[in-house]
């Protein structure tokens, strides 16, 4: 297990320099003088002075980018042009609204995704499993934001019964903040649902034409018994994988869902630094967000333990 | 497999065997339920974004003050580029710059489809002749596939977002900036093909007889990976007509006057709760769009490529 785990850990370092070398690359490559575009639009010669000498960019390419991966192995990650802060401090700020709604859409999406993929593969080419597969047809194909402004209209102006948009801190009361979150979690979790129902459809389909269901069906088990205990338990490990994988969906996802929304967000984030041109800021987030990506994937891989007492590292 | 026949011949039957000419994959695409209303929709959207001047449209970009916010169906004013102004039916309404929706919504059809079109084509050019050199050299394969493990750990959205900040959305940038991310996975496919296709007696007796690397790259392998590449093709089309419509909406995408769907629903956002068809209607045809893509690809997988279907 140990030596798995190093040896996985190890893997990781190509991944991830290969996204510091991209995000490195996405300032150099650009035309134009990088200071000055780091200096945003507003800045005066003696700052972008100040930049160029503080990066070294009058040195060559590959003494940048060791000074900046030394600064970026101290956790500096620059300051943001817009915000004045630095970016570490930024995303610190901003991280508690995008993890509460990527928990709650996660959350949401398995209560409901894996219970139907079960249930369409146990009646495997019934009307349930015929739904399923034309829902995540249209779930995968309907944008995130068209979804979000059709629940907006739908439950927030017609019914009202969600609020339209913003966000609550969790400081400020578990109901308001439940309440301000649902409907960008809902919106986020349809096309994840899409993804996990179909992955469990099919992996539970596959378990349920082995032999040991035949057994545990023959030794007289409860349908719900051998379909939970013997042909979930035996298809969790796909199930899992691609709830990993559709991380970079929902990252995607949240960028969008929180504009709509005008959730305070990292995604919110994003896109105010790119409309600003806040580099460093964008910088960062595209590190912060690949860093989690490959991390999830990495405790998914190492998951299986429990989900498949036949895997051992 | 022809169980019926093979069954015929161990009972030893003496009736003849029925011949029947194989169905071709081809075939069994064409007569794909999924395939073809997808590919009938797909043809409409096609028509509409061609014959976009001739049905009843304006100039997407004319706009006049007297003729904001109408309603669907309202007659109003229009100011062509000339200074005339013209009696216009806006059957989708108008915006708050009082342009006319139905034209810019038919306008847009074309963008969606260009960039969808051109940033499949872009995305498997590239991911095509990356994924022979790794799957073929195996000198480069390592190198290859690490920087594409590499680019595929960043969210898709979040390279074509910064690169576009980087470069100043135009056309061009913002196909290049979709099409990027789309590479590796394009990469890893025709990777796998590459390493299961080699193995084959064809690619053997070729090797056998000295044919070059190079045309048992692209004459005995490429023909192979076709169906697969197709496949994958149609599902980056949809996922970049998306992802434009996304850059759009955000504002970091093609400018606000040019006429995309994206760009629609970001200026009919602001009043949404007066007049929530400025972004239903694009929405609408958006989804549509894409629907109609990823039900062509859907069923071109379960009919060109059986192996990919059952995986999912």
């Amino acid at each position: 297990m140990i030596g798995y785990l190093a040896r996985r850990l190890l893997a990781t370092v190509p991944v991830l320099a290969v996204v510091a070398v991209f995000v490195f690359l996405l300032l150099r490559i650009t035309p134009g003088d990088p200071a000055a575009i780091l200096a945003g639009d507003a800045a005066n010669a003696e700052q972008i002075a100040a930049i160029r000498r503080n990066l070294g960019l009058d040195e060559p390419l590959p003494v940048q980018f060791g000074i900046w991966l030394g600064q970026l192995a101290r956790g500096d990650l620059g300051e943001s042009y817009y915000f004045k802060v630095k970016v570490t401090t930024l995303i610190g700020q901003r991280l508690e609204p995008t993890f509460a709604l990527a928990a709650l859409t996660i959350t949401l999406a398995v209560l409901v995704a894996v219970p139907l993929g079960v249930l369409a593969a146990w009646r495997f080419g019934g009307w349930l499993d015929r739904a399923l597969m034309a829902f995540s047809v249209l779930g995968f194909s309907l944008p995130v934001f068209v979804l979000a402004y059709l629940l907006i209209w739908l439950l927030s102006l017609k019914l009202g019964v969600l609020p339209v948009q913003g966000y609550r801190r969790l400081a400020d009361g578990f109901w308001p903040f439940l309440q301000h979150l649902l409907l960008p979690a809902l919106t986020l979790s349809v096309i994840y649902v899409a993804l996990i129902a179909r992955v469990t459809r099919a992996s539970v389909l596959e378990a349920l034409g082995e032999d040991y269901i035949r057994t545990a069906r023959a030794k007289g088990l409860g349908e719900l018994r051998v379909l939970v205990r013997h042909a979930l338990a035996n298809a969790a490990v796909p199930i899992v994988t691609v709830i990993g994988i559709g991380i970079a969906l929902l990252i995607g996802g949240v960028v969008v869902t929180e504009s709509v929304y005008a959730i305070p967000g990292l995604g919110r984030l994003t896109v105010d630094a790119v409309l600003s041109r806040d580099f460093p800021t964008i910088q960062g987030v595209i590190l912060f967000f690949s860093a989690v990506y490959v991390l999830v994937n990495l405790l998914v891989d190492l998951s299986y333990v429990l989900f498949d007492p036949r895997i051992r590292y | 497999m022809d169980a019926p026949g093979l069954r015929r011949y161990e009972s030893l039957s003496v009736e003849p065997a029925s011949v029947r000419a194989a169905e071709s994959a081809w075939q069994r695409a064409r007569r794909n339920v999924s395939v073809r209303i997808g590919a009938a929709v797909l043809g409409a959207l096609v028509l509409v974004a061609l014959a976009a001047p001739w049905l009843g449209t304006v100039d997407p970009t004319l706009f006049d003050a007297a003729s904001r916010d109408l309603v669907p169906g309202k007659t109003g004013t229009i100011v062509t580029l000339d200074g005339e102004t013209l009696e216009h039916r806006f059957l989708f309404g108008s915006d708050s710059y009082g342009r006319d929706i139905y034209s810019r919504v038919l306008y847009g059809t074309r963008v969606s489809l260009f960039v969808g079109a051109v940033t499949a084509l872009l995305a498997l050019a590239f991911g095509t002749v990356a994924g022979l050199a790794a799957g073929y050299l195996r000198w480069l394969d390592g190198l290859v596939m690490r920087v594409m493990d590499g680019i595929m750990a960043i969210p898709a959205i979040l390279i074509a977002i910064a690169l576009v900040a980087m470069w100043r959305a135009s056309l061009l940038t913002v196909i290049v900036a979709i099409a990027i991310p789309e590479i590796p996975r394009v990469a890893r496919l025709v990777r796998s093909l590459v390493l299961t296709i080699r193995e084959e007696p064809y690619v053997e007796a070729a090797i056998a007889l000295g044919t070059p690397t190079w045309k048992i790259m692209f004459a005995h392998i490429l023909p192979n990976t076709i169906a697969p590449l197709l496949v994958q093709g149609t599902f980056i089309c949809a996922s970049a007509i998306l992802v434009e419509a996304i850059l759009s909406f955000l504002g970091v995408g093609l400018p606000p006057d040019i006429p995309t769907w994206g760009n629609i629903m970001a200026e009919g956002r602001v009043q949404f709760t007066k007049h929530p068809h400025n972004v239903f209607i694009p929405g609408v045809f958006l989804t549509i769009t894409v629907l109609a893509v990823n039900m062509l690809g859907d069923g071109l997988r379960d009919t060109l490529d059986p192996r990919m279907a059952r995986r999912l």
